[in-house]
């Protein structure tokens, strides 16, 4: 504490330093540490008159008690928020910021607590109670203005009846700065309220560098999750997607019915006629499955020929029939690629969860796979039931659906 | 080195010299990808890389390029919010000076992963500085060259800038202040967070 200060910017004697009075200066030492000193005194500014002010910066060697008088421009430089109140409770005096924050309206000889409200303590009513609470943290709001709020420090001036009241923002400066456009110069060199609201700006900037990298993350892990379930040639579910959709619909407990159907001929296509007319069958596949499904279903490509649709909330054995046989018909169709017509049918096998006490995916898969058999065994191009008695019941009379 | 500096690099060519040339800079340097992620870490081979792509495709020498994005990164409407962040420096070009010591610790602050050049003022005389900028870029004097011109304009400023080569791998920038305000400047508007 007893070392002399050594200033970095402003001059190292007392005829520089009085030249620097109102400007910011640094502080310094030998040897120069590797992190500046930023707070408290390090940051000083300088007041006149000049006998107080060597004492203001060389500070920590004064030991008289000697009342330090300063002139308005002094104070108002180094607390820019302060007010002078007289033992009656009006404004005497204020600095140049406070100034600014009441605007057109005069505010000497204005009651300070007419102009101010204590909101903590709460027992400040009147000026004597003011006055009990010298030295201790205020919380006050600028009356007219709820959201103008500020901390603030109550001290007795010497010989003297009046309380010096210095002000601050708090954490409010943000919004301070904005509602009464305040510059650097409405603070007095020592605050850091600027390295506050630099802060606050970068803070921002890098809140918003984050915001966009998480929006471009999200996307892309969207889109690989997206790409991981699915089926690029066909744009279908694929079989990691299945077996999700599966555990949901078998965890939720409604109903659900399971069709697996395989391609008749599909082979002869691609042999004939090559893996672009392959190819070009299976995405025609892929539509009318679609087509004949909800949002909430699941159609997915499990094999070369082989799809899997998922009906959820759907139970009803007739319209699950009608719904098989539909998709029997219209593969059916020839479909066109290029100069050729390209012929396929299809063979279904469908499960439903209602056989079942408890719906395995294993199982269903199995039970429709060999109904799925049945249908092939049968001449192809028909839907057929697995029944909890092992049967296989040929789904399509009632659409009079000829069974070839 | 941080994405931060990756990016300023890419949007300084993109601006300056279009989407294509920008496109064109990030395959000559074989990064396999179209956007810096100004949030991310890359190895420094990555902006040597970068650099080194943009003097082959753009046909510019590096120190002018360097210096051109200085010039960017402190005056182009794009990068708006640096200009505002380095003008928190100081209420005039005299203070911005003497902030730039403290720039580094200023902005680890802010994001401390955020590596920038070491900086160091000297007053020679009133007036007269010099400035010593150390930096894993090659160049990146260069770049603060740039910076320091525009932020100059910024505060109206009347300052003679010159770059004397490097001592011991800093780079020595020498300032002459004539004049603190000698045309009136861009206002600097301590609320203006919409500034966007």
């Amino acid at each position: 504490m007893g070392n002399p200060l050594i200033l970095v910017r402003g001059g190292r004697d007392d005829a520089r330093l009085r030249r620097s009075v109102g400007t910011r200066i640094g502080r310094g030492g030998k040897p120069v540490p590797a992190v500046p000193f930023r707070a408290g005194n390090a940051y000083g500014a300088v007041a006149g008159p000049p006998r107080s002010c060597r004492k203001t910066v060389h500070g920590m060697k004064t030991t008289s008690h000697k009342a330090v008088d300063l002139d308005a421009a002094s104070l108002g430089r180094l607390m820019p928020l302060h007010l002078v109140v007289a033992a009656d409770g009006t404004v005497l005096s204020h600095g140049p910021t406070v100034g600014k924050l009441f605007g057109q309206d005069p505010l000497i000889g204005r009651p300070f607590l007419d102009a101010f409200s204590i909101r903590r303590p709460g027992d400040v009513s009147g000026i004597e109670d003011l006055r009990t609470r010298t030295g201790q943290r205020l919380f006050l709001v600028q009356s007219g203005s709820p959201h103008q709020t500020f901390r603030g420090l109550v001290v007795p001036i010497a010989a003297s009846d009046r309380l010096l009241v210095n002000l601050s923002f708090g954490i409010g400066v943000v919004e301070a700065v904005s509602a009464h456009h305040l510059t650097d110069s409405d603070f007095a060199p020592t605050d850091l309220a600027i390295e506050l609201l630099y802060l606050v700006e970068a803070k921002q900037l890098i809140m918003t560098e984050l915001n966009g990298l998480n929006r471009r993350l999200e996307g892309a892990k969207n889109t690989a999750e997206e790409q991981a379930l699915t089926d690029t040639l066909t744009g279908l579910r694929n079989r990691r997607a299945l077996d999700l959709a599966f555990g949901r619909l078998a965890g939720a407990g409604t109903p659900f019915a399971l069709l697996h159907i395989d391609l008749d001929f599909f082979k002869e296509v691609n042999d004939s006629l090559g893996h672009a007319a392959g190819d070009e069958v299976l995405r025609e596949v892929a539509r009318v499955l679609t087509s004949e499904t909800r949002k909430s279903d699941t159609v997915a490509r499990v094999g070369g020929d082989e799809f899997v649709i998922l009906y959820a909330d759907l139970a009803e054995i007739g319209a699950i029939s009608r719904i098989a046989n539909r998709i029997v018909e219209r593969l059916s169709k020839p479909v066109r690629f290029e100069d050729t017509t390209c012929h396929v049918s299809a063979s279904i096998g469908i499960a439903v969860s209602e056989t079942y006490a408890r719906p395995d995916p294993e199982q269903m898969l199995a039970d429709a796979d060999q109904a799925l058999y049945a249908s092939k065994k049968a001449g192809r191009r028909q839907a057929r039931l697995f029944r909890s008695d092992g049967s296989m019941e040929l789904q399509g009379a009632e659409t009079g659906l000829r069974v070839d | 080195m941080h994405g931060l500096i990756n990016k300023a690099i890419q949007s300084f060519i993109r601006d300056s010299y279009g989407m294509a040339s920008w496109l064109a800079v990030a395959r000559e340097a074989g990064l396999g990808f179209e956007n810096f992620e100004p949030m991310m870490s890359y190895d420094l081979d990555v902006t040597e890389r970068t650099l080194n792509a943009a003097v082959t495709v753009l046909g510019r020498p590096r120190i002018t390029l360097m210096e051109d994005m200085g010039t960017y990164i402190a005056s182009h409407k794009n990068t708006q919010q640096v200009r505002r962040l380095l003008r928190f420096g100081g209420v005039d070009f005299n203070d911005f000076l003497h902030s730039l010591d403290e720039m580094p610790d200023r902005t680890r602050l802010a994001l401390p992963e955020l590596e920038l050049p070491e900086l160091e003022l000297r007053q020679e005389s009133p007036g007269q500085f010099v400035l010593r900028c150390r930096s894993r870029i090659e160049g990146a004097g260069h770049v603060l060259l740039g910076l320091l011109r525009a932020t100059a304009d910024d505060y109206g400023a009347l300052v003679y800038l010159e770059h004397r080569g490097t001592d011991t791998g800093a780079d020595m920038i020498s300032i002459n202040l004539l004049e603190s305000s000698f045309a009136d400047g861009q206002p600097f508007d301590l609320g203006a967070r919409g500034a966007r």
